[in-house]
């Protein structure tokens, strides 16, 4: 094991902290509220070990840079919040159709619009699922600790290099600006997992098998990266088999690594009557329900939580629902990923959404209330 | 080799100036990369057998920017449409000439957005018509090389289809030129522009490309009257300021590969 010292830090820094230690040596980005720590660690901690930080002139060029940054061979990450997310959202579509590795931290405020800059909100599940145009897979994970950002931003570098496939942290304003104890390996080189680095002469960036590495720009191999739909070496095609074929691709790498990809947690009772399905900062107080309840009382209640929001843990949910009577769904929104509860319970359960969208966060009261009513 | 051009079209006039120029600076294949925005002029990239990028439309600057301080030793040509670069990439094209970024931008300027069948850009002369301006746009132009220059390029030239060894000749300067390189190239799109705005066929707009146009050199001699209706072509500035990807490297003490050619 390396050896490790606990530091206390913000969401946001663990983030950055988190990237650094995955490798990540590239951030481009535009300052937004609740996220700007994190370009402001980057800015601090780059240019010391050989990193390239660049604060661009949007949103939109921020995102294009990380991508032209890995093409070049860099890990590249950029930070935003809701209006600023918006603004990425054509490229992260041009990131998965071009399979280009990137990490794009959301930092989820009051929207929609201008919004509650300042005030906590989860209101981007949907829009981290859906907010790119086209039939497109994601993958989008939500830390409830900055003990969890730290890990989760680490998992999300190496996936999405892995996978050739740009991952989302959606992180809240909670998450983000909140201060715990995280335990940072010393020899944080252990943390880059390494892709493989053969390549056949006739290297073709897209080929049947699916997982090939990038090779980056500048080493002799010569092939063509584009949004356009297109063949083994990246050449624009029509052609309807084709272009079927280039979108079962970026589907089907993410089907064959779900299990690597859907990560959950649940803690309470084995036979659980009750479970709350959460992520997020919801987690926190989720946790603390469910700790006085079974942990103290024995109650038959139990917490799943959810580190991986998309692609949707749908087997995960399921087992849930054929033990317990009731699913209750805690979100700081109108209700974005209960409906994905329901219809994978397939009424197997009674599913019951909890909302808050006043920018405050739900309290175990509230939690504990409605729970309360189940059980009795 | 199949392509999306009409014919007339200058795209592969401007493009085969490219490769030439490229050829002539001596690179290494491996260190070229050709970026791209969206637009007829922008599919050159993926006709090219360099390393070649084809972006989104307007943001190919953008995608360049990343790539050239992730590796600041390879060689960057960027091509755009005018309206690719001056509309939706407009901001994109200021902060790239603001931060003097090793680039080479090459602009295919047809006044008029050709893949999506003649509306009018930003470059669009006053007057003139296109599928969304009718009666003629009553929109200013951009004088692109002022643009630049005013947000901080420190090298413009213009060129023409219609003399491709003087293109050729500005993008091997803009080339060789460490800083923020702009090479404007003036080409007929008799499809979407010429047709409509009843300028002839394509022998005849590259014949009037050549007839309007006067060189730098020649135009220093002449009186302002007898350059009126002119468009000056060659080298319009050029001057030596720092580079910022060799700036940002120099700051944090890492030292970038040396590569051949110019
Ligand atoms: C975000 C976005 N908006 C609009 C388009 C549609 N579009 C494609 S090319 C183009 C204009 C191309 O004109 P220009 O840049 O002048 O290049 P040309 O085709 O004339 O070479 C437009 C508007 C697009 N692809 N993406
Ligand atoms: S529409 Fe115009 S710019 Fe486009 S290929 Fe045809 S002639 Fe060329």
């Amino acid at each position: 094991m390396p050896e490790t010292k606990p530091v206390l830090m913000q969401g946001n820094e663990a983030c950055a902290e988190g990237a650094i230690s995955a490798g990540v040596r590239f951030y481009a980005g535009y300052p937004i509220t609740p996220s700007t720590e994190v370009a402001e660690r980057m800015a601090a901690r780059l240019p010391d070990i050989g990193g390239v930080f660049i604060q661009m002139e949007d949103e939109i060029a921020s995102m294009a840079a990380i991508i032209g940054a890995s093409i070049g061979g860099m890990r590249a990450i950029t930070a935003t919040s809701g209006p600023g997310f918006s603004l990425k959202q054509e490229n992260i579509g041009y990131a998965i159709m071009a399979e280009i590795p990137c990490v794009i931290v959301d930092v989820q405020r009051m929207g929609p619009s201008t919004g509650v800059p300042t005030a906590p909100s989860q209101g981007d599940v949907m829009q981290a699922r859906w907010g790119t145009h086209g039939d497109h897979p994601i993958i989008v994970f939500s830390p409830a600790s900055v003990y969890e950002t730290y890990y989760l931003t680490i998992a999300a570098v190496n996936l999405s290099q892995k996978l050739r496939q740009p991952v989302i942290l959606l992180l809240d304003e909670v998450i983000g600006h909140m201060r715990e104890k995280v335990t940072i390996p010393r020899d944080s080189r252990l943390m880059v997992e390494k892709s493989s680095d053969k390549v056949p002469a006739d290297y073709k960036p897209y080929d049947e098998k699916g997982l090939t590495p990038l090779v980056p720009f500048g080493f002799g191999h010569y092939y063509h990266v584009t949004g356009l739909f297109h063949d083994q070496y990246g050449f624009p095609t029509g052609d309807p088999p084709q272009v079927e074929r280039s979108l079962d691709r970026v589907h089907e790498k993410l089907e064959k690594y779900r299990d690597e990809v859907v990560l959950t947690n649940y803690i309470g009772h084995k036979e659980p009557r009750v479970v709350i399905v959460t992520y997020g900062c919801t987690v926190r107080s989720a946790r603390a329900v469910v700790k006085k309840a079974y942990w103290n009382n024995r109650e038959p209640v139990g917490l799943l939580s959810l580190q991986t929001l998309w692609p949707f843990p749908d087997k995960e949910v399921r087992e849930i629902a054929k033990k317990a009577d009731v699913i209750i769904v805690p979100e700081m929104n109108m209700g974005q990923i209960v409906s994905e509860v329901e219809r994978h319970v397939k009424g197997e359960a009674e599913v019951v959404p909890l909302n808050r969208y006043d920018g405050e966060m739900i309290s175990p009261d509230q939690i504990s209330d409605i729970m309360g009513r189940w059980l009795s | 080799m199949p392509h999306i051009w009409c014919p007339g079209c200058g795209n592969g006039i401007v493009t085969a100036a490219l490769v030439r120029a490229i050829e002539r600076a001596d690179y290494d294949q491996r260190d070229v990369v050709i970026v791209s925005g969206i637009g007829c002029s922008s599919r050159a990239a993926g006709y090219l057998n360099f390393n070649t990028l084809h972006t989104t439309h307007g943001r190919a600057l953008a995608f360049a920017t990343g790539l050239k301080m992730a590796r600041p030793e390879l060689k960057l040509f960027v091509i755009m449409g005018d309206g690719d670069c001056s509309a939706i990439g407009g901001n994109h094209f200021i902060h790239s000439a603001r931060r003097n970024i090793d680039l080479n931008a090459i602009v295919v300027n047809n006044h008029i957005y050709g893949m999506t069948g003649g509306q009018h850009s930003p470059l669009t002369p006053t007057g003139k018509k296109a599928t969304t301006a009718p009666r003629g746009t009553l929109e200013r132009e951009f004088n692109l090389l002022d643009l630049a220059r005013g947000a901080g390029a420190t090298f413009g030239a213009r060129g023409n289809a219609a003399q491709p060894r003087q293109l050729e000749q500005l993008i091997t300067r803009a080339a060789n030129h460490k800083g923020f390189s702009l090479v404007e190239a003036l080409s007929p799109c008799p499809i979407a522009y010429g047709r409509r705005n009843k300028l002839g066929g394509p022998v005849d707009m590259l014949k009037e490309l050549k007839e309007s146009s006067i060189s730098i050199e020649r135009a220093t001699s002449k009186e302002e009257t007898e350059l009126e209706g002119k468009t000056i072509t060659g080298v319009i500035y050029q001057d030596e300021v720092p580079e910022y990807a060799a700036e940002y490297y120099r700051s944090i003490g890492k030292e970038i590969p040396v590569k051949s050619g110019g």
